[in-house]
């Protein structure tokens, strides 16, 4: 759930790309991008697939919701639609972060950590 | 290729009144991390068994010798597909680590702040300083690549990154450092205790203490001494001021100092410790400090200095070219150049007297361990809690 009353954007900062220039392993980076992006999904899947199994213990062992509610679920007002639209925006943002430090990386270029290496090493 | 045994979850990390809140989802993501973490440690084995059986024998057929240099091994390995495919999911992994720790610490970025500000307010054992730089060194990269790094403010009073790094640190060691994540500390402390049981330091230095997780257990081993810790990152120094206060240190004072300019009087400290800082500084720097940490020392005072595994001689050259990834590709990058200085060596050109020079082994004192952490995971290079710890005596004879 977010916070109301961000002072700052937070999303944006979560996914910012550190000094250097980011060292790519594949030959191709276009493998490396789409590897990023299936991972985070991959944790995504895994975090959703933590609460659900949360939310099924909790379920039964209460007694109170059926799945037949679950399906026919719309929200009720614009603050909870708003709310589920918000975390769509984080979740695109984390799963595209490797596209949003190469646009970073394109805007400023940067040093490679060897060349800030060697700069440190004199500092 | 199962992870063996398991890491905690993250709940049983142990919460302090300054830590962020974490919901539902953050803790599963946390828990996926720590899980993803301790799974690659399995598949980094991959990478010696593809230098031991395709890259050093298609060299050596090619070239009529084995690998001469290190900058030779590297470039034959970084065009193995298992390297690669390893190299870029721990890269992946550290980059979502960095991502989900600071969605949730800047989402609350203000309530952190206010926590901490209302700690902090009117203390006297925390002393920030504006005309203290940070240095050149830790501008010029983000260590461990957390966007940032220790001292960015991105807003008044801004403390997000520090309890980004106390909740984080988990997640990369898959809980090893303990609950507090201090394994470090706790190792040294008992060390201390255990080894020089009639040492009774009465003023103590950690110098770089970020957050302080490593100070306090030296603090708690040794409650009647005045503890002082020292950075530069202010974002780091008020959380971890709030911090020490909330876990029942109120006494460990604070303070904004660069360590190569240290404000302190010739000799007026019994124990100067570093933990996990001196591979985050530069190559004349490191110089400088060891000399400041001489100065301030007594006559009769230790200095301990827990590090990376230096390297050996009998290290072969792959060994040597692997523990430097995380130079590298983590955004650490002196933790290599600093291999090539040998510490003893450093301490002598900075004053010290190399008769009374020790270099140990150090383990992290888990008390995180529930029998699932079992100790025959694979060597995970540069991420097992398993340490260097050099030091000296300052004694003239």
């Amino acid at each position: 759930m977010s916070d109301k009353n961000n002072i700052i954007d937070y999303i944006g900062i979560a996914g910012n790309k550190p000094k250097g220039a980011r060292p790519y392993f594949f030959d191709d980076p276009a493998v490396e991008r789409v590897l990023n992006i299936t991972m985070a999904i991959g944790m995504e899947l895994a975090v959703m697939r933590e609460r659900m199994d949360s939310m099924e213990r909790l379920l039964e062992e209460k007694g109170v919701m059926t799945n037949e509610e679950i399906d026919n679920y719309i929200p009720p007002n614009k603050a909870i639609a708003d709310e589920r639209q918000q975390w769509h925006s984080e979740y695109i943002s984390r799963i595209l972060r490797i596209i949003q430090q190469e646009m970073e990386q394109i805007k400023n270029p940067d040093k490679t950590l060897q060349e800030i290496a060697d700069d440190i090493d004199k500092m | 290729m199962a992870a063996k045994n398991l890491p905690p979850t993250y709940d049983k990390l142990a919460k302090h009144e300054v830590f962020p809140d974490l919901n539902h989802d953050e803790r599963a993501r946390y828990n996926f991390l720590a899980n993803l973490n301790k799974h690659l440690a399995h598949v980094s084995q991959g990478n010696s068994l593809a230098f031991e059986n395709r890259v050093k024998p298609k060299y050596e057929k090619e070239n009529g010798h084995d690998f001469q240099s290190k900058d030779a091994l590297g470039d034959a390995m970084s065009k193995d597909p298992h390297y690669q495919t390893w190299s870029a999911l721990r890269r992946c992994t550290m980059e979502m680590r960095q991502q989900a720790g600071r969605s949730l610490t800047y989402r609350q970025a203000q309530q952190l702040t206010d926590k901490v500000n209302s700690i902090n307010e009117g203390k006297s054992t925390l002393e920030l300083d504006d005309e203290v730089n940070v240095p050149p060194y830790l501008m010029a990269v983000d260590n461990h690549i957390m966007p940032g790094s220790y001292h960015t403010e991105l807003y008044e009073g801004d403390v997000a990154n520090a309890a980004n790094y106390d909740g984080g640190l988990f997640v990369t060691t898959a809980g090893l450092l303990g609950k507090y994540t201090d394994g470090g500390g706790q190792a040294i402390a008992q060390w201390m205790k255990d080894n020089h049981p009639t040492f009774q330091p009465k003023r103590i230095l950690d110098v770089g203490c970020g957050i302080g997780h490593n100070t306090l257990p030296i603090a708690k081993m040794y409650p009647d001494a005045e503890v002082i810790a020292i950075d530069t990152g202010r974002p780091m120094l008020r959380y971890g001021h709030a911090r020490a206060q909330v876990l029942g240190y109120p006494n460990v004072k604070f303070m904004q100092v660069e360590a190569s300019e240290m404000p302190f009087e010739d000799e007026s400290f019994d124990w100067i410790q570093t933990t996990m800082f001196l591979h985050e500084t530069g190559g004349k720097s490191i110089y400088n400090i060891m000399k400041e940490i001489y100065r301030c020392l007594k006559p009769g005072g230790i200095t301990m200095h827990i590090e990376q595994p230096q390297y050996t001689d009998d290290m072969s050259l792959y060994e040597q070219w692997i523990r430097d990834w995380d130079a590298y590709n983590n955004s650490e990058p002196y933790w290599s150049k600093m291999h090539d200085i040998d510490p003893k060596q450093l301490m002598m050109d900075c004053g010290f007297n190399g008769d009374h020079y020790m270099q140990i082994g150090a383990q992290a004192i888990n008390d995180l361990d529930d029998g699932n952490q079992k100790a025959d995971e694979p060597e995970d290079h540069g991420r097992s809690p398993i340490w260097n710890v050099f030091g000296t005596w300052k004694k003239s004879v």
